[in-house]
């Protein structure tokens, strides 16, 4: 039985309280805010925002899954690649728009399929089977150009400025964000929570733990697929051994976790610095970079377990004097 | 291309008249000469997840450190490489103590319950493993790397396969019996078999539980290390190749059932044979696909493993 029959009484969810108004004020206001800054800055400091947002999109949608049930997704890159390699095969045949549909839905078939095999058994064979997907289908990829003969690499050529890049990829933010913000008000958001602090109390609820989580993946993964639709013409050319570069999750993985996971925002406060002190280490050590981001990806484990936003709620917390309820669950 | 050496032929017998009964047999040999190497790697990993309870995602780096040492030892020596095992595991026993003394305790210690303590010691292995990636790619470079030792030909069945593998194998099959007595012929193997069946009751019974996983754990890692050495011998690797390594262990472990060693071994020639078929039937760049399907077979049909028991 799923809590949707076990719980009809609450269909549409709480109503939306005042701070839940002022929130989504702030939230307007910060988006708003974001949509200027490529007409203030350019150059340089315009491609460190796009990547800002773009990891911003990542992290957000990785946190959708990872987030509440605690599995740990390693396969961004996957999804990521999945979406380049639609939109690139696509191209020349529809309009652009479509690509960005079919990406989604190529994401989402994916997505099903390793959660309907895994999600159901346990979690621990969730992130084995993620942690090597991205090479799984990289060689799928590349063996399937074989047979058929194409080409390793594609070029993707759709005309788009970078402002643009910008905007498309804060939109698609900004969509993930009330996605999020609808699944924590919504049952499925509810049972998440219930699973992500115990699983078999979930079961005992009457959850329908499997179809919880496989819906959640599909979504996180969707997003993860319309962002590689969304930056393959910024790159122009794809091929696998770029598309599905395992580098890619690990870093997703990394700023959700500087941000901390137990908040939707989290990860933004994780991104933006984590972004810049990339930006610099792989100028200052272009040939140290995976050696220095393991060694920050440790230090972020042991020593903010919880993120800045861990943090901060544990100084909020002190100068309260009092414990915040559900502050650690959320 | 590094996916192609991994389950190719090293001599191909080309221009045979009865090519498919020879190719049949040829798949079935080196199934199992890879095989037998598989299986010391994965009972590395079985003693680290089925003993100490730490998934450990830096298990394929500690193999590539292992087979770069024997590359390292080969160029400055021209010795076998074998000898190499004599400073590698030692170092890699040494180093794999070290990572659960200093990295893992802190986490079991910190974690209130087993559930916390899988993620934490995913993430912490997880950024350990591009951590060795990084200092490898600093010592030894990005680039594909191996060596030629013993390539000549030897002949089974009057087919000729590479000497070295061959060679790798047997060494493989003594240290797989090596450590299979120890574990159950010793009070220190049965301390072990006793925590990767119930810690809590094993402490009950005065085993320092932690002592014995650091054991199991710093044991795990020296024997994959030594798994690395022997697959150097006659495998391309790079720095970063350790994750596809880590997979096929865990693959494996998963398929044998974790926390038997006799399903272990069995699950290791399995997927030896299932990747040596993809590779000459199929693609040789298809050799983590053919391990997928093996992972998906198992979690749809049996997901406690093929020896496994089913947890109440």
């Amino acid at each position: 039985m799923s809590i949707a029959e076990a719980a009809p009484v609450v269909r549409g969810g709480p109503a939306i309280s005042a701070r839940e108004w002022r929130m989504l004020l702030v939230s307007v206001l910060i988006l708003l805010a974001a949509a200027c800054v490529p007409l203030v800055v350019g150059g340089y400091a315009l491609q460190v925002s796009i990547s800002i947002v773009m990891y911003a999109a990542f992290a957000t949608s990785w946190l959708l899954f990872s987030g509440p049930t605690n599995y740990i997704a390693l396969c961004t890159a996957a999804f990521f690649g999945i979406g380049m390699y639609v939109t690139a095969a696509g191209v020349d045949l529809v309009p652009y728009p479509v690509l960005i549909l079919a990406s989604g839905v190529a994401g989402a078939i994916l997505a099903a399929i390793v959660g309907l095999a895994t999600l159901r058994v346990s979690g621990i064979y969730f992130v084995i089977f993620s942690l090597g997907l991205a090479e799984l289908v990289r060689q799928c990829m590349t063996w399937g150009q074989h047979v058929f003969g194409t080409m390793s690499g594609l070029y993707v050529t759709v005309d788009r400025s970078e402002p643009m890049y910008y905007w498309q990829l804060l939109a698609l933010t900004a969509v993930i964000f009330l996605v999020g913000w609808w699944i924590g008000r919504s049952r499925l958001g509810f049972a998440l929570r219930i699973i992500g602090n115990d699983e078999v109390v979930a079961v005992h609820c009457g959850i329908n733990t499997a179809r919880a989580k496989v819906v959640l993946f599909i979504i996180s993964s969707t997003f993860a697929s319309i962002i590689g639709a969304l930056v393959a013409p910024r790159w122009g050319y794809v091929e696998p051994v770029v598309a599905f570069n395992p580098f890619l999750s690990f870093q997703v993985v990394i700023m959700a976790l500087l941000g901390g996971t137990h908040r939707l925002w989290g990860p933004l406060l994780g991104v933006i610095p984590f972004t810049l002190l990339w930006e610099l280490i792989s100028i200052e050590f272009p040939d140290q970079t995976t050696l220095l981001l393991g060694l920050c990806f440790l230090l972020i484990v042991y020593a903010i377990p919880n993120g800045f936003t861990g943090l901060i709620e544990d100084v909020w917390q002190r100068r309260k004097g009092g414990v915040a309820p559900g502050a650690r669950n959320a | 291309m590094i996916t192609k050496a991994a389950g190719t032929p090293a001599i191909c017998s080309s221009g045979n008249r009865n090519r498919s009964i020879k190719s049949d047999m040829d798949i079935v040999i080196i199934g199992l000469l890879l095989g037998g190497t598989y299986a010391l790697m994965a009972m590395g990993l079985q003693l680290q997840y089925g003993v100490a309870r730490i998934m450990n995602l830096a298990n394929g780096e500690v193999l590539i450190a292992g087979a770069f040492g024997a590359f390292w030892f080969f160029l400055g020596t021209k010795a076998s490489p074998l000898w190499s095992l004599l400073f590698v595991v030692p170092c890699a026993f040494g180093l794999n103590w070290a990572i659960y003394r200093v990295l893992i305790v802190p986490l079991v210690r910190r974690s209130k319950s087993q559930g916390k303590l899988e993620v934490d010691s995913i993430l912490a292995t997880f950024g350990l493993s591009f951590f060795f990636i990084g200092i490898m790619v600093a010592a030894f470079g990005a680039q594909y790397t191996d060596y030629s030792y013993l390539s000549e030909p030897v002949f089974i069945f009057g087919q000729r396969y590479g000497l070295n593998r061959v060679v790798s194998f047997g060494a493989s099959v003594i240290l797989c019996a090596a450590l299979y007595l120890w574990l159950h012929k010793t009070r220190a193997g049965l301390a072990l078999r006793a925590v990767s069946v119930n810690p809590s009751a094993a402490g009950l019974v005065s085993i320092n539980v932690i002592n014995a996983s650091a054991l199991a754990f710093a044991l795990g890692g020296a024997v994959t290390a030594a798994g690395g050495v022997l697959l150097s011998m006659y495998l391309t690797f790079d720095a970063s190749y350790g994750v596809v390594f880590t997979l096929k262990a865990l693959i494996i472990v998963i398929l044998g059932g974790v926390g038997d060693i006799r399903g272990t071994i069995v699950a290791a020639f399995v997927l030896g044979l299932a990747e040596t078929a993809v590779a000459t039937l199929i693609d040789p760049g298809l050799t983590l696909a053919a391990a997928y399907v093996l992972f998906m077979l198992v979690l749809l049909v049996r997901p406690q493993g093929l020896f496994g028991r089913r947890v109440a």
